[in-house]
């Protein structure tokens, strides 16, 4: 293939040498194009995990924190709701959580880390509107059940696990969003436990 | 005098750069089959349109803010304050789905006449690359209005690349450049549609063209136009002159040039489209909602999800086996799938025979069905998913598969038609 009559060995080992070396610095040169792709300063700022600060929490109150551009729901169930949740299974559509619409660790009957402790993004899952809490009204909406989620937009219902009734336009759970606690009372939004 | 200033120009420019010879070997001595068809509109048609985006491209580029905070404004602005704006984004906006018309025209052209098989793969396989980029390029495109279906589509495919494993997560970041769609998304999407993938557009095309010009045209009969030399009567040969390049080593035989026969014979065939292409625009720029769908005009709201999300109809076959796979991994990878066994074609089919007319009963079946299938997915991916519409397009997404799977099979001892010796017309 090549043109090269004379010390062809030589200039073998040339152009494959030129070549190697050229290419490392073609790969240097993309890490500042690659790179420039991931999320700015700006954004990672934005973007930021919160911490929120829970030790003042009333049993069955309901606190809004907001992480990238969301509401997030913290919620203290009380033991009542806690009991009421576990008789639900047949009127909801997802009882079990089977959908990947939380954390692992939060992929269990009451989907939270702690069972009191209820975190959720307050968009429902139907066409994003923020459902409203009833914290003792709820059985207007669904007989029997005390408490719960309901979104005044096209009348879907959640539980105070998040998880959807039947027979309304949204088609799952509420999203629990990464989260872990940093202490008793302090949960910090937005990372797993253990990411930097 | 005039004519000797003229000549002796070209002669100056032809001492420097081959013009006359470039003209000669590409267009008035290129030697095109004499029989082609209805069905060989589109290349040319293609071409057309692809000037019309870049031209109209670059002038809506005069008038639009690509950040979040503009761009949905900077649309209203177009369509209403700048002078002749609404045409310039009509013809823009419709020209992107004539786009798909003529080239998905063009692919059939070439499935049914076997124009990707020896020795023209490589024409398919840039041709194919023209079709991947061109679907980049109108999905960065459809992002930029900013309207609602914009970003919860973008929202929708992106999410597809967190599929793959372990990497997916951190994939659809740095495409997205933040941890939602956002300005940083816009902005990177609009480079990307103005600048990058026209330029890999257009050098493609040139490659499609050169490829396709080196071993020269198929034609409806899939009988090759160039003999042995010396073994062609003078009157199959007839009375063109073609370029040396051509003539040189071979016998061409029911050949015309391009230039002036199939130039003149594709203007009839553009004014034809543009008459078509014009009532779009004037009459049913929206196409139903589906050339622009209702949500976009309404601004991106990442906090309110549309009703339903619909792609744009070029998308909706290959979105529609997506959603007939239940499991979301498996999905993409058949979503990828079913565009990336399209680069196989050419040897997926092993028969000689290249033309339809020549070929089994078996291959006509195959086809037949195959196309039945596409259009059925199409309809099916513009629709909502209900258990019903989900089989069948199951089914849909068999048979769009088993097309290829079968075509292997068959094509290896397939009972084919004697070929004409002439090209027949």
């Amino acid at each position: 293939m090549s043109n090269a009559p004379d010390n062809s060995g030589r200039r073998k080992f040339l152009t494959l040498t030129t070549g190697v070396v050229g290419a490392v610095g073609a790969a240097a040169v993309a890490v500042p194009f690659v790179k420039s792709w991931s999320p700015s300063e700006k954004a990672k700022a934005a973007g930021a995990p919160v911490s929120v600060d829970i030790s003042k929490i009333q049993p069955g109150q309901l606190i809004r924190v907001e992480w990238r551009g969301k509401p997030v729901w913290v919620v203290s169930r009380t033991q009542k709701v806690l009991d009421e949740l576990a008789t639900l299974d047949s009127k909801l559509r997802d009882p079990a959580s089977a959908e990947a619409q939380q954390p692992d660790y939060a992929t269990n009957a009451l989907r939270s880390l702690k069972s009191e402790i209820f975190l959720a993004v307050g968009i429902c899952t139907h066409l994003g509107c923020s459902p409203t809490y009833l914290p003792d009204s709820f059985s207007e909406q669904v007989e029997g059940v005390e408490s719960g989620f309901f979104c005044p937009c096209h009348g879907s219902k959640f539980d105070m696990a998040g998880r959807v009734f039947q027979n309304v336009p949204a088609p799952l759970n509420l999203v629990i969003p990464p989260h872990y606690y940093i202490s008793d009372t302090q949960i910090l939004i937005g990372q797993d436990k253990g990411d930097a | 005098m005039l004519k000797k200033l003229v000549l002796d120009g070209i002669d100056w420019v032809d001492a420097r750069i081959p013009m006359t010879d470039t003209w000669n070997k590409h267009l008035a001595q290129y030697p095109t089959p004499v029989n082609f068809n209805f069905w060989y509109f589109f290349g040319s048609l293609a071409m057309l349109v692809l000037v019309n985006q870049i031209l109209t491209g670059i002038w809506l580029t005069m008038h639009y803010n690509p950040s979040a905070e503009g761009a949905f404004a900077s649309i209203e602005y177009i369509m209403r304050d700048v002078p002749y704006g609404w045409l310039l984004r009509y013809m823009h906006s419709t020209g992107a789905s004539a786009f798909f018309v003529v080239i998905y025209l063009h692919m059939f052209r070439g499935l049914i006449y076997g124009s990707y098989q020896k020795p023209r793969e490589l024409i398919w396989i840039f041709g194919m690359l023209i079709f991947l980029v061109l679907m980049a390029e109108a999905f960065m495109g459809y992002l930029l209005p900013w309207g609602q279906m914009s970003f919860w589509g973008a929202q929708v495919i992106i999410s597809l690349f967190g599929a793959i494993p372990i990497v997916g997560d951190d994939l659809t970041l740095w495409i997205r450049g933040d941890y939602v769609i956002s300005g940083a998304t816009l902005n990177r999407f609009f480079a990307l549609h103005v600048v990058a993938l026209p330029l890999a557009l257009v050098g493609l095309v040139f490659l499609h063209i050169i490829a396709l010009h080196e071993v020269g045209s198929n034609n409806p009969d899939g009988v090759e136009i160039k003999q042995k030399k010396g073994t062609a009567s003078e009157e199959a040969k007839g009375k063109f002159v073609f370029h040396e390049q051509y003539s040189g080593k071979k016998d061409i035989i029911d050949a015309i040039p391009f230039h002036p026969y199939f130039t003149v014979k594709d203007i009839m065939g553009v004014s034809f489209f543009l008459f078509c292409f014009a009532a779009v625009i004037f009459f049913m720029p929206e196409g139903g909602g589906y050339l622009l769908e209702a949500p976009n005009f309404e601004a991106a709201n990442g906090l309110k999800t549309p009703d339903h999300i619909a792609p744009v109809w070029y998308y909706t076959p290959y979105y529609a086996i997506l959603r007939a796979i239940p499991d979301k991994l498996i999905g993409v990878v058949f979503f990828g799938g079913s565009i990336a066994i399209l680069f196989l074609l050419p040897w997926l089919d092993r028969c000689n025979v290249k033309s339809i007319r020549y070929r089994s009963w078996k291959h006509k079946l195959n086809i037949t069905q195959f196309i039945i299938c596409f259009i059925v997915l199409g309809v099916l991916g513009a629709l909502p998913a209900t258990p019903l519409l989900t089989t069948v397009a199951q089914v849909a997404s068999v048979g769009y598969f088993g097309f290829f799977i079968a075509l292997w099979v068959y094509s290896k001892n397939e009972k084919t038609k004697p070929l004409p010796t002439r090209l027949t017309h």
